[in-house]
This record gives C-alpha cells, structure tokens and sequence, in this order.
C-alpha cells in the first residue's frame, strides 16, 4: 500500500471561527482501496474537517489535494465533480420521488426540448442499483422503502460518478446488524474498485471491523494515525481522551435526601428499552452516551411527551400517570429541552413573559395579569441566575445562548419543581457562560433539587455529576458512581463495549 | 426602569400611522386639486364617515389579528358574516319575534351574535381536534356557511327594516357614528385582552413557538376554539351593525372580505406566520385601506383603478418589511 498515491491528502488545515479554533493543522490522507476510520469526541472537529472538505467551509490555511493535485473546493457539487463525495448520517432524500429521481436528482439525463431521457435514467439506475445488490428496483418510491435502504440509495448517488474517495459520516447510526452486513459489503466493494473510504463513527466494534487505518482527532488537533491491526480500543481511546482537562470532576459532597424520582423498566418502542434508574433529592444524575442512544427520548417521556409502551414512573414512591407535560408540570417534573430556541424559549417574545409563561395564569389581579408580581418573579430570577439583560422589556431572541439558557432554567425553578431535567445544559454556549450554567446546576442539587443532567459531552458529565447512566442504543450499559468512573471506562461502555472484567 | 423597546420596533409600530399622515397629505394638496367634486377631502364630516365606512371590514380585521396572532387564519368570516346577516333580518320577520314588537331588536341580535359563534367554534373545534391547517378547514367552511346562506332564501334578498333599528344605526353620539362606537369599543376590548390577560399572552406564544409553548404547560386547543369563537362573533357583530341600518342582504354579501380583513391585518404589520402582531395597528391598517379607497375616488379614480392600487402598495409594504427585518437579523449577528 505504500507506494500508492494517496486519493485525497489534507494537509496544514487550519479553521477558525470567532472565538474557536475548529481546526488546527489537521493533516490527513486515504489510499486508494483503503477504508481509514476518522474518530474523536463530539466537537473534536470531524464535521468541520468533512465541511471544508466538501467545499462548505474555506480553510484559512492549508491544502487539499486530489491525487496530489492541488485542489480548491468549493461545493459538494463541485467536491463530487472531481470523485470525493459524501454519504451523510442524516438522509437527504426526496420521499415522493422514486429511487431513479433521487440518485440523478440535479442531474437528470436529458434528450431535446430539456425533456427528461426517462429509459437512459432508469437504465442508468439500475446499473447502479446492481452494484449494490438491492433488492428493489429504480421505480420505486423512495418513502416506500426502509431506513437501511433509502441509506442504500443515498449511496448510490455516490457512485453516478465514477468516486474517488467516498466519505461515510455514522452511517450505520440507524441500521440494525443485519443491514449494517449489507452496508460493509458494499463498502468492501468499492475497497476491491480501488475507491479510498473515509469512515467517520464513534463505534469501536465497527472500526475495528472494517478498517485499514484509524485517525484521530482531538480538540481540532490532529493527534496521529494508527494502523488498525496493530492497535487495540484502548490506544484509541487514550489518544481520543487524553488532554489535559479543563474541568475539575465533581468533588462536592452534600447530604442527600430521598429517592425523588426513580423508573422502572421503562421502554419507548424501538427508541430505548428496559431503562431504571432512580434520582434522589440534592443529586446530580448524569446521562452520557452518543447521539440517537435513547437519552432525549427518556427526557421526553418523564415530561409526557412520549407515550411509554412498558414500565413504570414513581414519585416519591408513588406511580405517576404522566400524559402530557401538564401532568408532569403537576407532579413538579420539568424539562429543559435540547433545542432552546425551537422547543424552550418563545424567541419573539420578552425576558419576563418567556420567564413567566408556564404560571401566567396563577398571576392575575382580576381578568388582568398581574404586571407587578410577573416582573418580582423576573427579579428574582434574574439576580439568583445572574442573567444579563438590559431589562425585562428586551426580546429573548437577542440575547447570547448562555442568557437564553438561564432565562429556561429560571422559568422552571420558578416554578419550584421537585425534579429538574436538563437536555445538554451547555449546547451552544461560551466557555465562560458553561463553567457558571455547571456551577448552578451544582448548586440546585445542593439546594434539595433533584437534577436530571444529560449530556453529550464528557467532560461536562464529568464534571457535574454524583451519578453517572452511560447508555447505547436504547440500554442501559453501565451506572457509574462518581468514585469509580474513568474516562476509559465510561467511552467503551457508550461505544458498545461489554467489559467482562467488571460484572 | 430602562426602556428597551428599540428603533426598530417603533418604526415598526409607527409606520403604519406615518403611512395614513401620508395619505392625508397627498389627498389633502393633490385631491383638492384634482377632485370631482366641490367637497374637500379632508373636511370633518367626510372623516367621521370614513370611520363609519371602516367599521364592516374593520370589526372583522380585528378578530382576524387575533387568529394570525394565534397562528392560524380564518377564511370563512365572508360567509358567517352574511349568514348572521340573514338570521338578524329574517328572525325579525317570525311571528313570535313581532308579537314582542320592539323587544325583537336585542333578541334578533342575540341569534346573529350566537350564530357566528357557532360557526366559530366548529371552525376551531375541527382545527383542534382534527389538527388539519386552519387554512384548508375554513377554506372548507367558507363554502359550507355560504352554501347555507343560500339554502336559507336562494338567490332572493332577505330584507326586514326595522326603523327603530335604523334609527340606532344612524346615530351619532359624540359626533362618531354608532358603527364607529362600536369599531372602537371593540379595538379597546380585544387590545386589552391581547395585551393584559393570560389568553392574550398564551395566544402570541402559541404563535410564536407552539412546541415551547406546550412545553410550558400550555392547553393549546382552548385558546385556538377561544379565538375563532370571537372572530365568527366579530363577524356577526360586523354584519348586525352593518344591516341594521341597510334592512337588506343578498345572499353574496360579504364575499372577499376575509381577503379585505386580512389586507388590513398584514398593512398593520401582524405576521402571517403568528406570534407578532397588534390590534392598534390592525385599526391603522384599515384606516388606511378605507382612505385609500375613498380619496383615489375623491379624485376619480375606478374601483379598479383602486385594487391596483392597494395591490401595489400591499407587495410593496412587505418588501420594506422583509428588507427591515433582514437588516434586523444581520444586526444581530455582529
């Protein structure tokens, strides 16, 4: 393999963005016929690498080549042009379209008139469609088909030129095991045709499975490339984790009371299943595992907006009916959603309503609410949360993610509630304003609160919490204590990895 | 206590009533000049009857801020409007109701005001429970109710003066005319509720950002059955004051005036979207729209001659709104 030209190289990458530098020096190359795991912790700098890759992004330096030939991106269209083309996690098709449609979509064969040539794209399709050994055929409606298959037609757009390097971000995030089969003899395929595979996933098993060499990015930096074979998961995770970390772990000890919430067996359909766990008055409960494990989804159904198909929810010892977030804003559970800005926050509206509008009805003095005892509350709030506003009149969507932030978790401490669960808590927030949203979520447990805290990141699970749930797609792997969780520990459990040593 | 509403906001909220000085201007000095009649445009008497004229279309654009606000539209207030319309005059006409001679006015208003909310609650009630878009349900409804105002007394006019009722709908108390007092009490009435009470606050969240808002706890269905229940009694209140004094309805009255009530909504600056939006300048933008229509007939301009017009001015006012409000977001990303 040495002495082949590489397909693509990446050399000296360097992106910034204010305040941020996303990618620093980032050097990288593929053989052709080679499958080369590209791994690291969310935020390592894996989407931008695949952003300035496909053209979406300019480097501020730096060079990509193309069988080392210098090359400026400057498109996904223009990327796939010159054979680096990209399968992405999330599909991009069109569900009314039929197979065919999809892969030529943008480039449709043509006869006169700017008429459709539709024998040439069906026969083109099937071609294709052959290749990758499917089993329907290109007339088909792509909503018709299952999730594993629509991934198979998001490939075969891939191969309408002839690839060079093809790129797969977590494709096999949605396959079972018997499709993911089909997914790497497909790859293995395009391996034999000489075509160079970036393989980007955060799943161990996978990697070692299938891949020639593994890269590994840290922090934006490019911390060096292993040779699968003479490697083991360990290494990998070492070069994944091992920085120097920013924040402390959670040393605080307080008193803590009785059990405030605690589940039994809970199930989701497909989304998770047999999940207990339980969280007690003045504790931190931490859950961390990859994105599409089942963490939001089990958020979502103790706030009642999933319906459970199995198990059970107690408060205080209690089994509670919890069908919509009504209930649970009755039983005094509350949520801090993922996405602030599309499920907390109404962006339109001011500091104060936003901060009062789950209890805007116990504030009226006669038909009128009550303007006096609305902004006490926001006073209140703003002082204990330290939030930054000029006053409560300014509109909540002009304020810095981390004043959002505060303006949601004071909503619901206003509330008094008995359990707070918050959704990545530091989505989307400075460095400065994530130590101080960390501190307060500390400081609620120590004041009697039961906290919920999930989390995609590490380091801030880490940091905030008593207990740590560590899941994988839809499990429960492992609960840790805060004693004897490590860094090693916690990623292979969320990687998938059984440890027999522990049991 | 500092003060945060910013430039752009007031601008925003000014334009409308910056945009009806204009209008008097340009009638005043170019009207005058060019009118057909030997009337001044800008004399009080024409201004008190150009308030009286707004008051059909204007009482219906009320509730339709309501509704936008709220997130959702309301097609069909044309046809509720003309099937109050044809209960007010024709329940006149039943013979228990005369027996009662003038004590029919308030219970005919009664039937008018209740059919219209009906018609709004089952418009809301399908929205709600169906959770199919309140533009496709009142689309529905519109042909529904109007295909019910002419199964009531086919292509024929219903008509019933009732000159007690007239002479109501005539008067003038403080100079401002009854359909004015009504117009303005209205205003003041559903501008309280958007700005003071808990419904008006829930409304603008829904929206807003309707998941937030159930997140918070919100009982989404209510306020949307709430808020077509007073647009169908906006609609019917806009017919009895309308018809009062008319005695007269045929079975296409009313017809465009959803599309009238909700040029005014959008010249006032209230989203389409929802979540944004205000009463004062929903009464601004049907000022606007009557003053229009009137001057440019001032100076003799056709009908079509003042479509175009309001067209014109409609498309161009959305672009100046786009183009602030892009201004705005690029603001914000510095």
């Amino acid at each position: 393999m040495t002495d082949q030209t590489p397909v693509l190289r990446l050399e000296g990458i360097v992106k910034t963005f204010p305040g941020v530098r996303a990618l620093d020096g980032v050097a990288f190359s593929v053989l052709p016929g080679e499958v080369h795991a590209l791994m690291g912790e969310n935020g390592a700098g894996k989407s931008t690498l695949m952003k300035v890759l496909g053209g979406i992004h300019a480097p501020d330096e730096g060079q990509i080549f193309i069988a080392e030939e210098p090359t400026v991106m400057t498109s996904p269209m223009q990327a796939k042009a010159k054979g680096v083309v990209f399968i992405h996690q999330e599909l991009s098709l069109a569900d009314e379209l039929s197979v065919a449609e999809n892969i030529f979509l943008g480039e449709l064969p043509l006869k006169g008139l700017g008429r459709v040539d539709w024998p040439k794209l069906y026969a083109d399709t099937d071609a294709i469609l052959k290749t990758l050994n499917v089993g329907f055929d290109a007339r088909t409606r792509v909503g018709d088909l299952s999730i594993a298959n629509q991934q198979m037609v998001e490939i075969g757009r891939a191969l309408t030129v002839d690839p060079r390097a093809v790129i797969f971000d977590e494709p096999t995030a949605s396959l079972t095991d018997a499709e993911k089969v089909v997914l790497f003899d497909v790859i293995a395929d395009l391996q034999s045709r000489g075509v160079g595979i970036v393989y980007i996933s955060h799943r161990m098993e996978e990697i070692f499975k299938i891949t020639d060499r593994i890269s590994v990015l840290r922090d934006g930096q490019y911390r060096g490339t292993l040779n699968t074979a003479e490697t083991d998961e360990d290494e990998v995770t070492q070069l994944m984790i091992g920085r120097s970390l920013d924040l402390s772990r959670n040393e605080s000890h307080h008193e803590m009371g009785d059990v405030a919430l605690e589940v039994r067996g809970l199930g989701c359909g497909a989304l998770y299943q047999d999940v207990s766990f339980s969280v007690r008055r003045g504790e931190v409960l931490g859950f961390y595992g990859l994105v599409g494990a089942g963490r939001t989804e089990i958020a979502e159904t103790i706030f009642g907006l999933r319906t459970p198909s199995a198990g059970q929810i107690l408060l205080n010892g209690e089994e509670v009916r919890i069908a919509s977030p009504i209930d649970a804003l009755g039983h005094g559970i509350s949520l801090v959603p993922e996405d602030r800005k599309s499920q907390g926050l109404v962006l339109g509206m001011n500091c104060r309503d936003n901060m009062t509008l789950p209890q805007v009805d116990d504030l009226t003095a006669g038909p009128f609410v009550s303007d006096g005892a609305e902004i006490a509350i926001f006073d209140q709030y703003r002082d204990k949360l330290d939030i930054r506003t000029p006053g409560w009149r300014q509109i909540v969507g002009n304020l810095s993610g981390g004043n959002q932030q505060k303006i949601v978790i004071g909503k619901w401490l206003s509330m008094r509630p008995e359990v707070l669960i918050v959704d990545e808590p530091t989505r989307g927030i400075d460095v400065g304003s994530k130590s101080e949203i960390h501190n307060l979520i500390r400081e609620l447990a120590a004041q009697g609160f039961a906290v919920i805290v999930i989390s995609s990141e590490m380091p801030e699970v880490l940091h905030v919490s008593d207990r740590i749930v560590a899941m994988f797609s839809g499990r429960v792997m492992r609960e840790f204590t805060a004693d004897e969780v490590t860094e090693d520990n916690l990623i292979q459990a969320i990687s998938g990895i059984t440890d027999d040593k522990v049991a | 206590m500092t003060t945060t509403l910013n430039q752009k906001d007031i601008l925003k909220r000014g334009a409308i009533w910056a945009f009806i000085l204009v209008e008097l201007a340009f009638f005043a000095i170019v009207g005058d000049a060019m009118s057909v009649s030997s009337k001044a445009f800008l004399s009080v008497d024409n201004m008190l009857l150009l308030l009286k004229q707004s008051a059909p279309i204007g009482i219906i654009a009320l509730g339709m801020t309501i509704v936008m606000i709220n997130g959702n539209i309301d097609l069909s207030v044309g046809a509720t409007f003309a099937l109050a319309a044809v209960v007010l005059l024709d329940s006149m006409t039943w013979p228990f109701m005369q027996a009662l001679g003038d004590w029919a006015i308030p219970l005919a208003w009664g039937f008018a005001l209740l059919t219209g909310v009906v018609l709004g609650a089952i418009n809301g009630l399908i929205v709600w429970k169906t959770g199919v878009d309140a533009f496709i349900v009142t689309l529905a409804s519109m042909l529904g109710f109007r295909g019910l105002v002419f199964m009531y007394n086919g292509e024929q006019p219903t008509s019933h003066l009732n000159w007690t009722l007239v002479d109501f709908a005539e008067a003038q108390f403080l100079g401002l005319h009854t359909a004015t007092w009504f117009l303005l009490g209205a205003a003041l009435i559903l501008w309280l509720l958007m700005t003071k009470t808990v419904h008006g606050r829930n409304a603008y969240a829904i929206g807003n950002n309707r998941e937030a808002a159930v997140n918070a706890g919100i009982r989404v269905g209510p306020h949307f059955v709430l808020n077509f229940m007073l647009i169908g009694f906006l609609a019917a209140l806009s017919a009895v004051v309308f018809y009062s004094e008319s005695g007269s309805v045929n079975p296409n009255d009313g017809m465009l005036y959803e599309l009238w009530a909700i040029t005014a909504v959008v010249l006032g600056g209230t989203k389409l979207a929802g979540g944004y939006g205000s009463i004062i300048s929903t009464l601004g933008g049907v000022i606007a729209i009557q003053l229009l229509r009137k001057g440019l007939g001032h100076i003799g301009a056709d009908t079509q001659t003042v479509n175009l017009v309001i067209g014109l001015i409609l498309i161009g006012v959305l672009i100046l709104d786009r183009q602030l409000n892009r201004k705005g977001q690029e603001e914000l990303k510095i």
